[in-house]
């Protein structure tokens, strides 16, 4: 096994970084990306590649910045005032932050999934119906119905619900309502999915199908997620990320990192060392 | 646990000291508890002796005695092509006389000043109406004057010496021979909710309060609501978090404490004197209070922004909704229902609003109801204002009245909020 | 254990673990060096205590057995507790065969007891076992140290015990050859030589369990072997 550490020129720290045994393709590419809120620095100069049609997971303390990192795939920070992010972030090659780029656009490939299920107080086919009608994906009814289904299907939902897709979204059930939002993210048939702690609002058997869910949706998307769960990313992942009081420290297959991390602070986090 | 841990449990829980603090604990709750009823009490209290005053004399007004007068159209008096002309005054006298010969000529003045004074237009205003009662003998119900109102509903009484009393010894017996002949009746009093205002109490309606009121409140929301909207829209989701919207905010939550006389000024000053727009309007008096409005209608809307959770605002972000589908398709539906309640609360306040305008001249008397927000019109706080101030003992029943249909409005308004709340309250 | 968990228990139960295992390897360690005291005194009466004390060792093997899985099950463990509680199950099977191959030395000294010369012959075994005794000795010592240099010292010796084993194989088979009435009492012997090897070879395995609890490496089967006596030729005469 050949641990590689790819010294980052003349930083203070450096990413422990261990390649996958057969390369992916790669989807994300982020580049010396550093986050402030105002005067205070939440990330950086993080640099990672997120692998095509796999799931990345990352994991940290609170507040290590690992949400904020998930943040700037969709320049979901742009929401905050104070918050500036400097460095490169390409998907599929092109550069997110460039000032050409149109924000609404971008969010319409890469979907995000959030924390607590967030259905809108709408029927569930307006849920799903939402994304498509304002990216102008689809003009009559029908075809709004075959999206809505479609989604329903990949999401796992479809049986659940198909007899009810006037009812209101927030009618279902937390897990079932997480994946309502999940339809709702694939319904725009984006490239890249992510998904801020997604799983945890919800109960075990909920959590089970999300993370079913999410290795179904594999196939076709790219996946990140951000947990708090190591377990979750040690069953959902194929590479995790750990990241410290805003730092990278260790990247790798997630097989490589949970059973020998490179890094010390990587193996007390994970085996329950530090919180 | 302290640290004088009884052996047994048993002597902990049952001891003298463990007694003795929960007696004291016990009668702190208790006291608590009665503190607050003894407060709800007397609040309640003082609520029920102003509801049971305004009951006990605003009742009589919602009554109005009349009289059953036949009266014969002569078609020699009015004529039926043009029935407005006509001496009606000489009509009435004649049935008078006709229905009480026994009168003298010395006494039949104080019969004729039992009836109001406008009985001939009351008369006139039905045959123009309705040209085919000429040449008829029609009984009309014609209201009795106000003192002879109060004598029939015993406020003033017959055993006070005449001169003491408005009432004279012979229009007491000729009133009790009309009753005796069954002529009196006191049916509900439509007239003050039909009849615009009028120097005489028995006429004297809230009509043109109503209306005058119904288009200032109108006029307040049409300004009020679009504008406070909009501003608590920019506020709270456009404007950057700076020292200058700190000095707005601030601004703002001291207009809506500033006494709403300063606001009549105000409008005194611009409206109408820089303007020139008309004194008495609805008008200036809903722009007046739109001015009083405007900061509760900002905070409330604002109030029922920041409820709306950020989930849903993230939600519809991340699924590349821009800023203004976020806040028309996503937050301002979910605002709504505390924006409409917020709305309503305000109008509330702004219906019950006298000093300013006072101040803009809602206060004429001003004897039919506005046909637009430009006429001269009062509104029901000025109303009651205008009634409070009038020295006929009929007005202060009406006074009473006119507090107690303001009262009720304001109830309704705010059941419908308490309605609306409950009604279109969505969880999420 | 550098640094503490944050649930103290879990360090408790880990550290138990450890111990245990320490524990098991003495009592191991003890019985094979009985039981080679035995072979070379012909003690009987040490040789049936070795075979009653290896009863301990299974149970004490089956102990650790049930607290890893249950550590497992209830703590999910990751990273190094994960590869301590794995390599602690390894190292626990492998010190419960050690005990068995023990008790059979002990088994065959009942077995030859009555046989004559046996000093002379047992001297090779005595040799051989002596140095596999040094070598767990080494070996149980590296895991409590966590030694990783221990260890794989250990590893690299162990071909000192296959060419010992391979000469040992030879010089039985010549004494078999010399004098068919030893053939009973040298089949013991080389098997009693073939156990001692084979405990060198858990020796080993353990060494291999301690790096890849300490590193999370797998080593690479590519160790020097010198136990050739699978590749005598069954044509094998002593006198060429």
């Amino acid at each position: 096994m050949s641990a590689v550490a790819v010294a980052a020129n003349d930083k203070a720290f450096e990413t422990v970084r261990t390649p996958d045994p057969e390369p992916r393709p790669i989807k994300i590419k982020a580049s010396d990306v550093s986050v402030f809120y105002g005067e205070k620095q939440a990330l950086f100069d993080v640099s990672i590649d997120i692998p095509e049609r796999a799931v990345t997971a990352f994991i940290g303390p609170s507040g290590c910045g690992k949400s904020t990192f998930l943040r700037c795939f969709n320049r979901m920070n742009d929401t905050i005032d104070i918050c500036r992010v400097t460095g490169e972030m390409l998907v599929s090659d092109a550069n997110i932050y460039d000032p050409r780029l149109d924000v609404v656009e971008l969010r319409a490939r890469v979907g995000m999934v959030f924390q607590k299920p967030n259905p809108f107080p709408k029927s569930i086919w307006d849920n799903i119906a939402y994304g498509p009608k304002i990216h102008g994906l689809a003009k009559t009814k029908a075809e709004f119905d075959v999206i809505v289904e479609e989604s329903l299907q990949k999401a796992g939902l479809w049986n659940e619900v198909k007899d009810r897709l006037h009812e209101p979204g927030t009618g279902l059930s937390g897990g079932q309502q997480q994946r309502l939002c999940i339809a709702r993210a694939v319904a725009v048939s984006p490239e890249v999915i992510l998904m801020d702690e997604p799983c945890s609002a919800l109960d075990p058997i909920a959590t089970a199908k999300v993370e079913e869910l999410i290795d179904e949706l594999r196939e076709n998307y790219t996946i990140v997620i951000v947990t708090h769960s190591m377990q979750q990313a040690a069953r959902v992942s194929q590479r995790t990320a750990f990241f410290h009081l805003g730092i990278l420290v260790e990247e790798g297959p997630t097989n490589v990192l949970f059973t020998s991390p490179k890094e010390k602070r990587t193996q007390d986090y994970i085996t329950g060392r530090f919180g | 646990m302290s640290t004088t841990a009884p052996t047994s449990t048993d002597s902990f829980w049952h001891s003298e000291a463990a007694i003795a603090r929960r007696k004291k604990r016990h009668g702190a709750d208790r006291r608590l508890q009665i503190f607050g009823i003894t407060a709800i009490t007397i609040a309640i209290g003082l609520l029920g002796i102003l509801i049971v005053s305004l009951v006990s004399t605003g009742y009589q007004a919602f009554v109005q005695t009349e009289i059953a007068l036949p009266v014969n159209v002569s078609s020699e008096e009015v004529s039926r092509d043009d029935p407005s002309k006509g001496d009606y005054r000489d009509l009435i006298r004649q049935a008078l006389h006709a229905e009480f010969p026994d009168v003298g000529d010395s006494e039949f003045r104080q019969l004729e000043q039992m009836l109001t004074r406008n009985a001939q237009f009351i008369v006139r205003d039905r045959v123009v109406s309705n040209p085919s009662l000429v040449g008829q003998t029609t009984t009309f119900h014609i209201p009795m004057a106000d003192p002879i109102d109060q004598l029939n509903k015993g406020v003033i009484s017959a055993e006070t010496p005449e001169d003491r009393r408005r009432v004279s010894n012979v229009q007491v017996e000729l009133f009790d021979q009309m009753e005796q002949r069954g002529l009196v009746s006191t049916p509900f009093n439509w007239g003050l909710f039909f009849n615009a205002d009028s120097r005489f109490p028995e006429l004297a309606g809230l009509a043109g309060a109503i209306v005058g009121s119904f288009y200032a409140l109108l006029v307040c929301f049409l300004i009020s609501f679009p504008v406070g909207i909009a501003a608590a829209v920019y506020l709270e989701e456009f404007a950057p978090k700076n020292r200058l919207t700190d000095i707005i905010e601030v601004n703002i939550n001291n207009l809506a404490a500033v006494p709403s006389v300063v606001f009549g000024l105000l409008g005194l000053a611009v409206f109408l004197n820089f303007f020139g727009l008309p004194r008495s309007a609805p008008l200036v008096g809903g722009m007046v209070l739109s001015l009083m409005t405007l900061p509760t209608m900002i905070i409330v809307t604002r109030a029922s922004l920041k409820a709306v959770p950020p989930s849903i605002r993230e939600g519809a972000l991340g699924m590349g909704a821009s800023k203004h589908q976020v806040i028309t398709q996503h937050v301002l539906p979910l605002a709504l229902p505390g924006i409409l309640t917020g709305t309503i609360l305000g109008l509330a306040q702004a219906l019950g609003e006298t000093a300013p305008l006072l101040l803009i001249g809602m206060n004429a008397f001003i004897t039919s109801p506005p046909g637009g927000i430009m006429e001269p019109a009062t509104a029901l706080p000025t109303q009651i204002f205008i009634w409070a101030d009038s020295p006929e003992r009929g007005f202060v029943a009406r006074t009473s009245a006119a507090i107690l249909v303001l009262l009720g409005f304001l109830i309704t308004m705010n059941m419908i909020a308490i309605f609306l709340r409950s009604r279109l309250e969505r969880r999420w | 254990m550098v640094s503490e968990h944050i649930t103290g228990a879990y360090d408790d139960e880990l550290r138990d673990l450890v111990g245990r295992i320490a524990e098991m390897g003495g009592l191991a360690e003890g019985l094979v060096s009985d039981a080679v005291t035995a072979l070379a005194k012909f003690d009987i009466a040490k040789a049936q205590d070795v075979i009653f004390r290896d009863h301990k060792l299974d149970e004490m093997q089956r102990q650790i057995e049930e607290r890893a899985i249950s550590v497992i099950a209830r703590r999910q463990p990751v990273a190094k507790d994960l590869r301590e509680i794995i390599a602690a199950l390894r190292v626990s099977a492998d010190l419960e065969r050690v005990g068995d191959l023990a008790k059979n030395i002990a088994k065959r000294v009942i077995a030859i007891q009555d046989q004559f010369h046996t000093k002379r012959l047992a001297f090779g075994v005595e040799h051989i076992s002596e140095i596999t005794l040094e070598q767990l000795k080494a070996v149980l010592d590296a895991y409590t140290a966590q030694d990783l240099e221990a260890a794989r010292a250990v590893r690299n010796r162990d071909d000192e015990i296959d060419a010992m084993y391979t000469s040992l194989f030879r010089e039985l088979l010549t004494y078999m050859m010399e004098d068919p009435r030893n053939i009973t009492v040298c089949t013991h012997l080389l098997f009693c030589a073939k156990n001692i090897e084979r405990i060198g070879d858990h020796a080993t395995n353990i060494a291999e369990n301690i790096h890849f609890m300490i590193t999370g490496e797998q080593l690479e089967e590519d160790r020097p072997k010198h136990d050739e006596s699978s590749y005598i030729p069954a044509s094998y005469n002593t006198d060429e």
